[in-house]
């Protein structure tokens, strides 16, 4: 950020950063149950709401299931509604994940990823956000605290819009993130809710319009209404693309759907997400002074994945290392995106060299040095078959 | 064979947007057995129409005269559409006016 921007920031933690922008959204309905790291989120919310500077109703349910389901329900009255959760919280939604996304229920929550147990760990790593990959929300990860706000705000247009209709997701660092203080700008309730103005669910719970929702279906209509959902993830990328364009033309700040960083005269890539993304840009130069021609590749939109962007960076590099954070247990490559980049290599012929790295479990530093090893190992571009367990002990 | 309607034509996430349409789904054409009730022996008691967990026993606004000169003001009949089976009705009739009979008999 440059000094006159900073000027106007305030220091956030993304998780206070997003309670703000939840309450700049107006949101209607927020059910909440504290797990760490997100506990700060919906703590701030409910200081925000006990101080009158937002006027909603929050629901303190009695377990993560409840917090979603509650969610849900309001978004189908046609609520703008929100919730938060992380790791064994996550996990416990999963039976909701699938029914908010089935009902097409527009809320958004944020996800301060952390690792699952057992044995438990309260640190950070992915496994919590990637073991609901399937599960048809749109799925976005932040790499900043002030990305994560206007996430947020994205999201709610992306959620709402009479095209798309799903719920949204927001990953980010557990403690890396969401409780590291970083410079945020704010922007005024009017300018948020004129840019995501509440649209209300076009099938709500209303008794002058009766509509039964979560009926049983039979085998004959039960697949119909999954490939709907088929359809609405992949035909939601040009919205998200459009939604933050057109948060770039109001509040001046946009991430597209992926981020190239260093890109042009790399010869290899290393993609990864979140907190390590910023720490990578930080450490990148430092790097290309070793002479090691490597560029980030910021996964920024997980679900739909977008495939031509993928494409387009990539087109004329060589190598991809891919820093997963979660474990596929079992898999060809044991990294859940090594995985699906393999995918896109096969899908569209591309001869690109891919190296599954597997790093950071259980929030395992990964520190420059550990960065200059694996941008290394990029730029020599050499085949490697297995799934590299970086740093773990032998 | 019904057509069945495209994905695009279905409202999202399985939400049915016309209240009451359980009326059309016929929920009773995987029976084995069926009731026939006889009108003869059967005393108007109502039991079966009270029992019958479908509310597939029918009771219509038709006169009926037994053999021995008894008049009912109405009969009793079973919907094909509904009725599932489950012979509540033939177990509870307290004169045995009903029997449960294979369907392709019926």
């Amino acid at each position: 950020m440059a000094l006159e921007t900073v000027k106007k920031a305030i220091p956030l933690s993304t998780n206070h950063a997003i309670a703000n922008a939840v309450k700049d959204l107006d949101v209607d309905v927020i059910s909440a149950y504290p797990i760490t790291p997100q506990t700060t989120v919906v703590e701030k919310i409910s200081e925000f709401i006990a101080k009158g500077e937002l006027d909603a109703e929050y629901i303190h349910v009695e377990s993560e299931h409840s917090a979603l389901s509650a969610a849900i329900s309001a978004s189908l009255t046609g609520a703008r509604a929100f919730t938060a959760t992380a790791s064994q919280g996550f996990a416990l939604m999963h039976e909701m994940l699938h029914i908010a996304s089935g009902l097409r229920a527009p809320l958004v929550m944020s996800v301060a990823m952390r690792s699952l147990s057992a044995p438990i760990s309260i640190w950070n790593d992915q496994s919590d956000l990637f073991n609901a990959r399937d599960s048809g929300w749109i799925i976005l990860f932040a790499h900043t605290a002030q990305e994560a706000y206007d996430t947020i705000i994205q999201a709610y247009k992306i959620a709402e819009d009479q095209n798309v209709l799903l719920p949204v997701m927001v990953g980010y660092d557990g403690y890396v993130m969401s409780h590291t203080i970083e410079p945020v700008i704010t922007e005024s309730r009017e300018k948020v809710i004129k840019f995501a103005p509440k649209k209300q669910y076009p099938y709500k719970l209303d008794p002058d319009k009766p509509v039964s929702i979560g009926a049983i279906t039979p085998p004959e209509y039960y697949y119909e209404f999954k490939y709907q959902q088929v359809n609405a993830v992949n035909n939601s990328l040009p919205t998200i693309e459009k939604v933050d364009e057109e948060f770039g033309k109001t509040f001046g700040r946009s991430y597209g759907l992926m981020e190239c960083y260093m890109c042009e005269d790399a010869e290899a890539l290393i993609m990864t997400n979140a907190s390590y993304a910023s720490t990578l840009k930080a450490f990148l130069p430092d790097i290309r002074k070793e002479g090691i021609k490597v560029g980030l590749l910021r996964v920024r939109l997980y679900r739909p994945f977008p495939l031509q962007k993928f494409i387009e960076y990539t087109s004329d590099k060589k190598t991809i290392l891919v820093i997963d954070r979660a474990i596929s247990y079992g898999a060809p490559f044991q990294g859940p995106l090594a995985n699906e980049i393999s995918g896109a290599i096969v899908r569209e012929g591309l001869k690109l060299n891919l190296i599954s790295v597997v790093a950071g479990i259980g929030q395992r530093t990964v520190e420059y040095e550990d960065f200059l090893a694996l941008a290394r190992l990029a730029y020599e571009g050499k085949k490697h078959k297995e799934t590299i367990f970086y740093g773990v002990r032998e | 064979m019904e057509k069945l309607v495209s994905f695009k034509d279905m409202a999202p996430g399985g939400i049915v947007v016309n209240p009451g349409n359980s009326l059309e789904y016929k929920t009773g054409d995987w029976k084995v057995l069926i009731p026939v009730i006889n009108q003869e022996t059967c005393t108007r008691c109502r039991i079966c129409w009270y029992v019958c967990p479908d509310n597939a026993i029918l009771e219509l606004d038709k006169e009926y005269t037994t053999k021995k000169n008894r008049k009912y003001k109405v009969s009793y009949d079973v919907s094909s559409d509904f009725c599932k089976g489950c012979g509540m009705c033939a177990q509870e009739c307290p004169v045995k006016a009903i029997e449960m009979v294979p369907v392709e008999v019926a």
